[in-house]
């Protein structure tokens, strides 16, 4: 990395978008300033960085802000490139295509059911997101057989662009089952995502950046009460 | 590599606007293409072998390869073929970034807000999302000045670039919303960048080439509307 480069990422620990450009950073070895936001009080530099949205990750690259955790992820790749230093995104046409269609996937269609689990407001509501969910989860099972080809992971022997787009719901994946009892990702149901889910946890990126999964717990305790609180007051 | 042997098929729905920013995309790249027109009532078998997961259109199958999602498709058409026509995407890694931003934005925030509005049933239901819609623009209009920045007329800068297909695939059904919920989504009062953009960009011949028909859409969305009240009605 060039002499006075200035990396600082504003995020949360328990942000699966955060978590995602923070183990982009570190998995390019690049140093970087990580700065905990208070999502009850916002900083001036989170609101000034990101006036369109208000949240984090936000990425300031000497003073530049690159927001949307996906956009944060493929910027870190491409700045940060060259011998040596592992590469995100593919370098082939067809596999960038691929990768894209199913990072695209897990935020349209998994993350928001997954999210749903935690906000319903009745156990009815929960028994229909976790249902869809696990339907969700199903093509991304036959995905990794796909994009893996027998690899660690999807991007193939180092995590990729959607291992850390799955990868970073992992720990959210692992507080819903501790608060209700739902298992999206099983040894019997979803044997490959298992075992990458597994190695994920173990990757030297993963261990340095990972949240305890009660602090997610905690955190989803909140969501939850925000959400009926929401729903009261209607 | 991708791209090579020139065997390039679009499968797509005449109204579709993530269909037109395919056409978009390869008529700017001047990259022949075969287009199936698919009947979404009868869905062909390539059709559906090629798009498992969402079973919609646009799918683009480069020799025999399918890429689905308009914006994977675009960007993939950008990749693909990189000494073929101009680029989508800005060479300087910001820019890229900020490009995409906006991107995101059109998808997460106008599209989204806007669909609703040929879903919905109620008159209720479908003001609001006009109106969240309108909202999302107006941020857009933000977008615009930041990615144009003052070097020209287009989210590109002095020619369509990446988000300028995004948006540009949506025209005719912009321009549609107004004769189908009274709202103009672009005003030249609230977003005159936007308004002079739209003008400008229809004047391109690649929109001359690929746009649909206003009023055709606007026929084809009150249709799709009947269908859905009277389906209400049945219930």
């Amino acid at each position: 990395m060039a002499a006075k480069e200035e990396l600082k990422l504003l995020g949360v620990d328990v942000s699966p978008f955060a978590i995602r450009a923070h183990m982009a950073v570190v998995i390019k070895g690049v140093s970087c300033e990580y700065v905990v936001e208070d999502l009850s009080n916002k900083s001036e530099l989170l609101l000034s960085s990101n006036p369109v949205y208000k949240k984090v990750p936000v990425l300031i690259h000497n003073g530049k802000p690159i927001c949307e955790s996906l956009v944060i992820v493929q910027y870190v790749d491409e700045i940060f490139s060259g011998d040596g230093v592992p590469s995100i995104l593919p370098t082939d046409p067809y596999e960038r295509a691929i990768a894209r269609f199913w990072a695209a996937y897990v935020d349209d269609k998994f993350f928001p059911v997954l999210r749903g689990i935690v906000l319903a407001l009745t156990e009815q509501e929960r028994v229909e997101k976790a249902t869809e969910t696990l339907a969700a989860i199903e093509p991304l099972e036959e995905a990794f057989a796909m994009c893996s080809k027998g690899k660690a992971f999807f991007s193939g022997d180092s995590i990729g662009y959607v291992d850390l787009a799955l990868g970073s719901l992992l720990v959210w994946i692992e507080a819903i089952r501790r608060m209700y009892n739902i298992e999206i990702i099983s040894a019997s149901k979803t044997p490959r995502l298992s075992a990458w889910a597994e190695r994920f946890g173990e990757s030297a990126a993963a261990k340095e950046v990972l949240p305890e999964v009660d602090k997610a717990v905690q955190f989803g305790k909140m969501l939850e009460a925000a959400a009926s609180a929401a729903a009261a007051s209607k | 590599m991708a791209g090579g042997n020139g065997e390039l098929k679009l499968l797509g729905m005449w109204s579709s606007p993530f269909v037109t920013r395919a056409k978009l995309a390869l008529h700017i790249k001047c990259l022949p293409y075969e287009y199936v027109e698919e009947d979404l009532g009868n869905k062909s078998e390539l059709f559906l072998s090629s798009n498992p997961v969402y079973k919609t259109v646009p799918v683009l199958i480069d020799n025999g390869k399918p890429i689905c999602e308009s914006s994977v498709i675009v960007q993939y058409i950008d990749d693909a073929f990189p000494g073929v026509g101009p680029s989508l995407l800005p060479a300087d890694p910001y820019e890229r970034a900020v490009a995409r931003f906006w991107a995101a934005y059109i998808e997460d925030k106008v599209v989204t807000s806007w669909a609703p509005v040929f879903r919905v049933k109620t008159d209720e239901e479908r003001a609001e999302a006009v109106r969240q819609t309108v909202a999302a623009v107006e941020v857009l209009e933000g977008g615009l000045k930041e990615c144009s920045g003052g070097k020209g007329a287009f989210f590109g800068g002095d020619s369509v670039g990446y988000v300028d297909v995004l948006l540009g695939g949506l025209v005719s059904w912009l321009k549609a919303n107004e004769p189908l919920t009274g709202t103009k989504l672009i005003d030249a009062a609230k977003t005159p960048l936007l308004a002079a953009w739209m003008e400008r960009f229809c004047e391109l011949d690649m929109a001359k080439a690929v746009l649909q028909d206003v009023d055709a859409v606007v026929e084809y969305a009150m249709a799709l509307r009947a269908r859905l009240a009277a389906s209400a009605g049945n219930n």
